[in-house]
């Protein structure tokens, strides 16, 4: 398709008297706060003009404005569902700035976060995928099971949602006693419930009635709008930033990225199921090969105190002095990019020299799909805007920044 | 004409037009002119580089600049290792930069935050209105570095 032809479907139309408008939103339509102003001819929509920003905290003013390594915590509030991903990118830019690298059994912890965060917010996604379709079972389903990952990801790292698990130079704390257990506890139950799920959901004629066949993204399309994460892989393209070897062990490990053709609603719902089974049998995987070692670099650990570095060492636990948040950052700038549940995040972090970065550019999966909400929905009929809506696991606190 | 590696050949037709590209770790970096920002862009999308990761502007107010920087992404299994950047710098009274809407259909939303966030002007962006800003905002531009974030501080005073 010549650019032309994809701009002229990209643009907002006004219309005549004819057309009407419907406003969805602000007020927490679905996933957050965001609003569609919907345009309609009858029953059928001929534009979507997805209205964002009413989350917008200006985060990469605030990152600039603190010392590199506070805004871990602050970026990690974008996608607070899934907050190792979307902070181990920047982690990556800062460690690349510094001249740092993890060692190995960091590389793994950092992994076995990475997953245990996707499966939840898949799970997230699919629930509001439900709920979308007034699913309603599907819903507290999700949300229920997703609790077990919550669990279990508090107990790697002391926190339900806001990790900060991924410090530059390797993490924060060391894999607890009996972990293993719980977590393969933890796949074998998922794995049984994943087929419950086809039971009751994706099998369900009235759910396929829905979601099959609606909002289709060709591959070339998907491919010129920049479309990340499951929604891309769902339209036949095999790309995922994990396949980049840049962070995490993936490059050690074997697993599929699961992909899919038809590119409509519901492949990118089930693309998501997929995708849980692969990260359990990462999980698996890296609980079976972890390494034994130090969970921080070198160079880093020798800044502790010697009569905090021996219980730090002992317990698996890492109590940072000052010194460690006003590391000065080299005079550069790096580039990183990561998989998160819902797609691929860019950082660009440029530094003059001093302790704070002077720019860091985030552009987040949310934001790159942004773009189908005007793109997909024109031509459908007006019920098929939830379940195009829900397809695509959009999070407003992600693409607000 | 086919010899090489697909980047290969991008960095050939960039020195073709008078470019210098240079290799760092995971990019292939471009310092470009307004004027040649449209070519650079065309001849990107033609090797394979079929849509845009991120639009940024720096702002360096002791030179006077605003710095925007393009960063093309491939989906590609040879092209998706190396992003490629296209750094362009416009006179920091008066940012304005050719809208690249129609090589990079993408740019619509980023070009636009672009605009909200760091007041870069892209002419022929068909839709340069408040994005993420609320839509009455007419203070500076949130991201230049004479916007001052004010804090609170941590203590209140109460009477």
């Amino acid at each position: 398709m010549s650019s032309s032809v994809m701009e002229a479907r990209l643009l907002e139309k006004e219309g005549d008297e004819e057309v009407y408008e419907v406003f969805i939103g602000p007020q927490h339509p679905a996933s957050g706060h965001m609003r569609l102003i919907v345009r309609l001819e009858g029953d059928v929509i001929v534009g979507v003009d997805p209205d964002i920003g009413w989350v917008h905290r200006t985060m990469e003013k605030l990152a600039e404005s603190k010392e590199a390594l506070k805004a871990i915590p602050l970026l990690e509030r974008m996608t607070i569902i899934d907050s190792q991903n979307v902070t181990i990118g920047y982690v990556r830019a800062l460690e690349k700035l510094l001249g740092v690298e993890p060692p190995p059994r960091a590389r793994y912890l950092r992994t076995l976060l990475s997953e245990i965060n996707r499966i939840a917010s898949h799970l997230y996604g699919m629930g509001l995928a439900g709920i979308f379709v007034n699913h309603s079972t599907m819903f507290m389903w999700c949300f229920g099971d997703r609790e077990v990952w919550i669990q279990l990801a508090e107990e790697l790292t002391g926190a339900r949602l806001t990790h900060s698990y991924s410090v530059p130079g390797g993490v924060r704390r060391d894999l607890p006693q009996g972990f293993k257990e719980k977590a393969l506890k933890a796949i074998r139950y998922m794995e049984k419930r994943l087929d419950e799920y086809h039971r009751i959901f994706f099998d369900n004629p009235q759910v396929r009635a829905r979601y099959e066949g609606v909002g289709v993204l060709k591959p070339h399309e998907a491919r010129r709008l920049g479309v990340v994460g499951p929604n891309l892989r769902a339209s036949g393209v095999r790309y995922d930033a994990r396949l980049l070897g840049d962070y995490g062990v993936y490059d050690e490990l074997e697993f599929e990225i699961p992909v899919r053709e038809e590119g409509d609603a519901m492949s990118r719902l089930l693309l998501r199921g997929d995708e849980i089974r692969q990260s359990m049998n990462i999980i698996r995987q890296v609980l079976d090969k972890i390494p034994e070692g130090p969970i921080l670099a070198e160079k880093y650990l020798r800044l502790i105190p010697p009569k905090l570095r021996e219980p730090a060492l002992k317990e698996g636990r890492i109590k940072f002095p000052g010194i460690f948040a006003n590391l000065k950052l080299p005079k550069g700038e790096a580039v990183a990019r990561a998989e998160m549940g819902h797609g691929e995040i860019f950082y660009h972090v440029t530094s003059d020299g001093s302790k704070k970065p002077y720019r860091v550019r985030v552009v987040t999966p949310s934001f790159r799909n942004v773009i189908l909400f005007r793109y997909l929905p024109p031509g459908h009929r007006f019920m098929d805007l939830p379940a195009i809506y829900g397809s695509l696991d959009y999070f407003p606190p992600e693409a607000d920044r | 004409m086919n010899t090489g590696s697909r980047l290969e050949r991008l960095e050939k037709g960039l020195r073709d037009i008078g470019l210098e590209p240079v290799k760092a770790p995971g990019v292939l970096r471009v310092d470009a002119q307004p004027e040649s920002l449209v070519p650079a862009a065309r001849l990107a999308v033609e090797h394979g580089y079929d849509h845009l990761a991120s639009v940024e502007g720096i702002d360096w107010p002791s030179e006077g600049v605003i710095e925007v920087i393009y960063h093309a992404e491939s989906y590609d299994e040879d092209l998706r290792g190396t992003l490629l950047e296209i750094r362009v710098k416009v006179p920091r009274d008066e940012p304005r930069l050719p809208s690249l809407i129609e090589v990079w259909p993408n740019a619509l939303f980023l070009e636009r935050e672009t605009w909200d966030l760091m007041g870069v002007v892209f002419e022929g962006h068909p839709e340069l209105r408040r994005l993420l800003m609320p839509p009455d905002w007419d203070g500076p531009p949130p991201l230049r570095k004479d916007f001052k974030v004010k804090t609170e501080g941590v203590f209140v005073n109460v009477e």
